[in-house]
């Protein structure tokens, strides 16, 4: 098995699935207690505008994505909190522009577009070592901001009321926390692809979750279960010789399903032995 | 000396787009008073507090608090909402919930040092919740939450505990060890009260507000049928168990 740790390529895999598992088991944590994972979708979609923008100027899709993903989640941030849209069609709105601004630049982009599909689903096994570096970047400044705002985000994600009127800075705080989303998609897009990418947003955080009522060890235990699902996922595809992103999204979802029904039947147990 | 005015409202309107949840309300709350706000439901009672808080601006009529425009107040105010809509599973437990009140001690980006834990132990000793510290907040009844609540209210050492319906979602003996808990706090803090029971309220407060979008009697704590009638615009009755009124019930 060590010997696939010659190549460069799985080097780079591995690393790029410990950051993802990093940057997604820490935001995944706010994403599922703050309940904004289909925000978090929309940005994640929306991303695909930069994709085909980075096609079209012939730079570095990943250098898009992360300027369109940053503009996406400011951009729901603005309509949700400034004006009188709900949420829910925020993020359909920002989805499907962001999505058709991606095919059109790439339709705008002369001849084929190389490796579009490795963006759409996760190519964990093509990420280059440049973009690993960005990745590591991406994940420090995640957590820097994390360490700093933990007491704050604790408050925010328990009680936004509560969160005013001691006069925390709410507003700017959820901005920051879109723009944190924005970056772990990011991470993630080389990883499970745009389209999956809110399933490592949720799996290790709902997985973790059950496990305790402390947000720290939550997050803790939400980045080992994001390392079992992207290195086990890797191996499995690697085994079974499929698409590396939606292995460790289904390796995920069947690990999940079968932890929530062993704690349903375990409920269930105990309820059944407790006399009434 | 119990004369200083910690709140001066004067004059306050407040309204929703077409409606008016405030009307002219001017209201003194002086230091070491508890002061019970009772009126029905969307009378504004809510809104009173939040104006005091500094989280609704007026439109028109000026409000200070120690002295201050109220959003520079805010670290000397405690506040308790109405009910904290919070998911069941959160992931923080009493102690968690205590230390958040330090908040605004600690300051932005810092984390909590040993004062603050120290705080947040005496609050929680003081009512009750101490050796339920590990506990998730979502498992404890709806009782023992408010008291937690109380104390994340406590832990930031208020001058003014601000209380937004406290006993609404919790059933009757915790209720009265609720109002046990607070005639122990009002020696040291002046409190304000908002409650729709106005039975309670007339036993545990010192002044009771009769607020229906106007503020309808301030005073002590003795209610008449005709103030309450007027603040509710209905027949209200009242029994009488002694000199304060214990009871009250709708006329059928």
């Amino acid at each position: 098995m060590l010997e696939v740790l010659q190549y460069e390529f799985m080097r780079n895999a591995l690393m790029a699935g410990v950051l993802a598992a990093v940057a997604c088991g820490v935001i995944g944590v706010y994403v599922v207690v703050k309940k904004v994972v289909f925000i978090s979708g929309g940005i994640a979609h929306a991303s695909f505008g930069g994709i085909g923008l980075g096609y079209f100027l012939g730079i570095n899709p990943i250098i898009g994505a992360l300027f369109f993903s940053l503009a996406s989640g400011l951009a729901i941030g603005a309509i949700i909190t400034r004006t009188r849209i709900a949420a829910d069609t925020a993020i359909g709105i920002l989805w499907a522009v962001g999505m058709a601004l991606g095919v059109a630049f790439i339709g705008l982009t002369p001849g084929y577009a190389p490796d579009l599909m490795s963006y759409l689903f996760g190519s964990i096994l093509t990420v280059p070592f440049s973009d690993v570096l960005l990745m590591l970047a991406l994940v420090a400044v995640i957590i820097a901001v994390v360490v700093a705002l933990y007491k704050e985000y604790l408050i925010l994600s328990f009680d936004e009321e509560y969160a005013m009127a001691v006069g925390m800075p709410v507003a700017r705080l959820y901005f920051l926390l879109l723009a944190m989303i924005a970056l772990t998609v990011v991470v993630l897009i080389q990883v499970v692809g745009m389209i999956l990418v809110i399933a490592l947003l949720t799996f290790p955080a709902a997985m973790a979750r059950q496990f305790t009522h402390n947000m720290k060890t939550m997050m803790v235990l939400s980045v080992l279960f994001g390392l079992l699902f992207t290195l086990g996922g890797l191996w499995l595809s690697y085994m079974l010789k499929l698409p590396s992103g939606a292995t460790i999204v289904l390796f995920g979802g069947v690990v999940l399903a079968a932890s929530l029904g062993l704690s349903r039947l375990r409920i269930r147990y105990r309820e059944t032995r407790t006399p009434a | 000396m119990n004369n200083r005015a910690i709140v001066e409202l004067d004059g306050i309107c407040v309204n929703y787009g077409e409606v008016t949840a405030l009307e002219n309300v001017s209201l003194s709350v002086f230091e070491h008073d508890f002061l019970g706000v009772i009126g029905p439901n969307g009378g504004g009672k809510s809104t009173l507090l939040k104006v005091i808080l500094g989280l609704i601006k007026p439109h028109h009529g000026s409000v200070f608090v120690f002295g201050k425009p109220p959003a520079r107040a805010r670290s000397r105010i405690g506040y308790v909402s109405q009910r904290s809509v919070f998911d069941r599973d959160f992931p923080a437990s009493v102690w968690d919930v205590a230390l958040m009140g330090r908040y605004d001690r600690a300051g932005i980006m810092r984390w909590y040092r040993g004062e603050d834990r120290a705080e947040a132990e005496k609050a929680l000793a003081r009512v009750g919740m101490l050796e339920h510290r590990g506990k998730q907040i979502g498992r404890l009844s709806g009782g023992q939450q408010q008291r937690v609540f109380v104390a994340r209210a406590l832990v930031s050492e208020p001058e003014l505990l601000l209380l937004d319906e406290p006993t609404a979602s919790i059933d009757s003996t915790m209720q009265s060890e609720f109002y046990e808990l607070l005639e122990q706090l009002k020696d040291s803090l002046t409190i304000v009260m908002v409650s729709h029971d106005i039975g309670a309220v007339s036993v545990h407060v010192d002044k009771i507000a009769c607020l229906n979008r106007e503020l309808y009697y301030h005073g002590s704590r003795e209610l008449t049928p005709e103030i309450l009638e007027a603040t509710y615009q209905c027949p209200v009755q009242l029994i009488a168990h002694g000199a304060v009124p214990h009871r009250v019930l709708k006329e059928h």
